[in-house]
């Protein structure tokens, strides 16, 4: 067993910059009953400011004049902390979300796919850093190990009982997560760091500070099996951003979106499935929410594919009130199937497949304005083809007479007086049964201009004609 | 007096030009007419360009100039489409023709929203042709389906009013449907041929 634990130091913080347009402006959050307020959190450019955690809020306002305030939301915290562990599910099977403020992974079991080590790090800080969360990353031989050091040194890589336990004996006392604020009294009795503590009898231990220190310090040197709750990913995606402003225009509506998609995209690769049909709700303060459903033909996973389709929608709907919020609810995730390419296609290069096209112009043009049509089994020619969305093989019923390429959704009358039969009289005589009663003498009429008509009289008059198809 | 510079010296300095096109690879896309594809210079429809057909009236062969290309393509397994045809097509008349209709895309947009359809699908590099009828169409748009029919590598077709036939269009090939004949009037790289092609109404 090999663990990687990622610690995220600033999740909270990350979290709400993330979603938040400008990063860059000095941002704080705070918490506490309203008496007193106190800061938890700061980004860099309030840090500049002089700010720091710990800080009243009155001293904080003092010091920055144009400062964002951002309540701090434990449930929010935990929100993205099963959201990273359904990002670390594509990695593990066994993920753990156990420990506060980091993710615990199993990656013994998943080098052979990811490759070595360094290379599956690289990668996990590469994502990291894409989805916006500052990290550190450490792997020891069991969670706990790996859990405290990361919080000691960023990168650190063990992997052998031995290499753990030196370089456990290294960790201080304050970083090694020791239960019950045991740290501090130990490091007033002149203990530095976890070496001098492993040297200590335990007895003695277990008799100062409980059994829970020394169950934690033999988990950090895997002489005791620990069994950590696993993570298990849900079934349905459900991720909300609510604005501190009211937003009107539909173009800075796009920047959520696009992280609520990008959320979206990770977590169906981690479950690897698709999407096939999800819906963007708007929260608007005194009216109902707008709702834009994004329906999909077949199961997509592509962030960019499905971004473009949902700001296609977006951008076609007309809000009635302004945006206070903005939700994003996907519950049918169905198998993804990925398209399968030719290995050598002789087709151009930025050749786009036809599942997304069509998807592109259903989301301009409709849902049902891009279909094929089928031959149903029919005499009458209004009957004989249906629309369909997905082609589908069908049997047509071989007819001798001669059938136009055209068809008038409607026959009109043909009002020429130079009219020239070619072909004709067939009769289609049909539909008694169910309303449709047609019975028809069919000609092949040539106009004036030259142009070849199918049209019909009543069954045994000659004219006048019903303009039906052209045989163009 | 200039020194005498004998002929072959001058041939083989490339700065001469004869005159004499190269001949121009033979087309891998057939018209399936033995007559049109011996007229036209490419020896079939121009790849990767915009077609105009250019008739007086709906029915008067329009399709039937390819219905061939379009039995080829589909049996092949390539989609083709339809933009916001004028009429329904009829499975059973499309069959008979040879058309395998499972690879018969049919999009159904405004005048407006056509245009933007057709250069999309043109563009895309996924259908082998598409049809399309553009109405009150000018000169920019029929440049920007013509450009994306280059870059998606596929035959566009686009149906048009034979008024249109005095206007010049940056079509690669235009042909003029009328009275069963077909006439050239445009085909880029080579000399329309002279005479129009004679094209009978199969039936009857």
């Amino acid at each position: 067993m090999l663990w990687a634990c990622v610690l995220l130091p600033h999740l909270a913080l990350d979290g709400v910059l993330r979603r938040h347009a400008e990063p860059d402006r000095p941002l704080v959050l705070v918490s506490g009953p309203a008496q007193r307020r106190v800061l938890v959190a700061v980004n860099d450019a309030a840090a500049q400011g002089g700010l720091h955690r710990g800080q009243s809020l009155g001293a904080a306002q003092a010091l920055a004049a144009d400062l964002t305030l951002v309540e701090y939301d434990a449930d929010q915290v935990a929100r993205w902390q099963q959201f990273l562990a359904a990002w670390a599910y594509r990695y593990s099977s066994q993920v753990s979300i156990a420990f506060p403020g980091a993710i615990a992974l199993e990656i013994a079991g998943s080098l052979s796919l990811f490759g070595p080590w360094p290379r599956l790090q690289a990668r996990l800080r590469e994502e990291l850093a894409v989805l916006g969360f500052r990290h550190r990353i450490a792997l020891a031989p069991t969670a706990s190990a790996a859990w405290v050091l990361s919080g000691h040194h960023d990168g650190l890589t063990v992997t052998t009982p031995a290499h753990l336990q030196r370089a456990l004996c290294a960790v201080p006392l304050r970083r090694a997560r020791l239960p019950n604020n045991a740290a501090i009294a130990l490091d007033k009795m002149g203990l530095r760091d976890l070496g001098k503590l492993f040297s200590l009898p335990r007895a003695a231990l277990a008799k100062r500070y409980g059994p829970e220190l020394l169950t934690h310090l033999d988990r950090i040197r895997g002489q005791q099996v620990e069994v950590l709750p696993l993570y298990r990913p849900p079934d349905v995606f459900d991720a909300r951003i609510e604005f501190n402003y009211e937003v009107s225009n539909s173009q800075v509506l796009l920047f959520p979106l696009r992280r609520l998609i990008g959320d979206l995209a990770a977590y169906l690769s981690g479950r690897d499935g698709g999407v096939q049909r999800f819906l963007v709700r708007l929260e608007h303060d005194d009216h109902p929410d707008s709702e834009v459903v994004i329906g999909l033909l077949t199961p997509e996973r592509n962030a960019g594919v499905l971004f473009d389709l949902a700001k296609g929608r977006l951008e076609q709907i007309t809000v009635p009130a302004p945006v206070r919020g903005m939700r994003l609810l996907a519950r049918e995730l169905p198998p993804f199937v990925p398209a399968v390419g030719e290995l050598f296609d002789g087709r151009a290069q930025q050749a786009m497949p036809w599942t997304q096209l069509r998807e592109r112009l259903r989301t301009r043009l409709g849902n049902a304005s891009v279909y094929t049509l089928t031959a149903a089994a029919e005499h009458r020619p209004e009957r004989a083809w249906r629309r369909v969305q997905e082609a589908t093989t069908s049997t047509v019923c071989a007819v001798q007479s001669p059938r136009p390429t055209w068809l008038l959704a409607r026959p009109i009358p043909l009002r020429d007086a130079r009219l020239r039969l070619l072909a004709g009289p067939e009769r289609i005589e049909s539909g008694w049964w169910d309303g449709g009663d047609a019975q028809r003498d069919y000609y092949v009429i040539e106009t004036a201009i030259g142009q070849r008509a199918w049209a019909y009289c009543p069954a045994g008059d000659v004219g006048p004609f019903m303009l039906h198809g052209w045989f163009a | 007096m200039a020194a005498v510079v004998s002929l072959t010296h001058l041939l083989q300095d490339r700065r001469l030009w004869r005159g004499q096109p190269a001949s121009m690879p033979a087309s891998t896309e057939p018209t399936g007419h033995t007559l049109l594809d011996a007229a036209l210079h490419t020896g079939g429809w121009p790849e990767a360009a915009l077609i105009e057909v250019l008739h007086p009236a709906d029915g008067v062969g329009e399709l039937r100039l390819l219905l061939p290309t379009l039995a080829r393509l589909t049996q092949a397994g390539r989609d083709v489409a339809l933009i916001a045809p004028p009429y329904v097509p009829y499975p059973t008349a499309w069959a008979a023709a040879g058309i395998d209709f499972q690879h018969v895309q049919i999009i159904d947009a405004n005048a407006r929203q056509a245009l933007w359809a057709s250069e999309q699908c043109l563009r895309s590099g996924c259908l082998s042709a598409v049809l399309c009828w553009p109405q009150q169409v000018d000169d920019r748009a029929l440049r920007r389906l013509q450009v994306a029919a280059e870059s998606g590598r596929a035959l566009g077709f686009a149906f048009r009013d034979l008024r249109a036939a005095r206007n010049p269009s940056p079509a690669v090939l235009r042909l003029q449907l009328e009275g069963e004949q077909i006439s050239v009037l445009k085909c880029r790289g080579g000399l329309p041929p002279a005479r129009p092609i004679p094209f009978p109404h199969s039936l009857h």
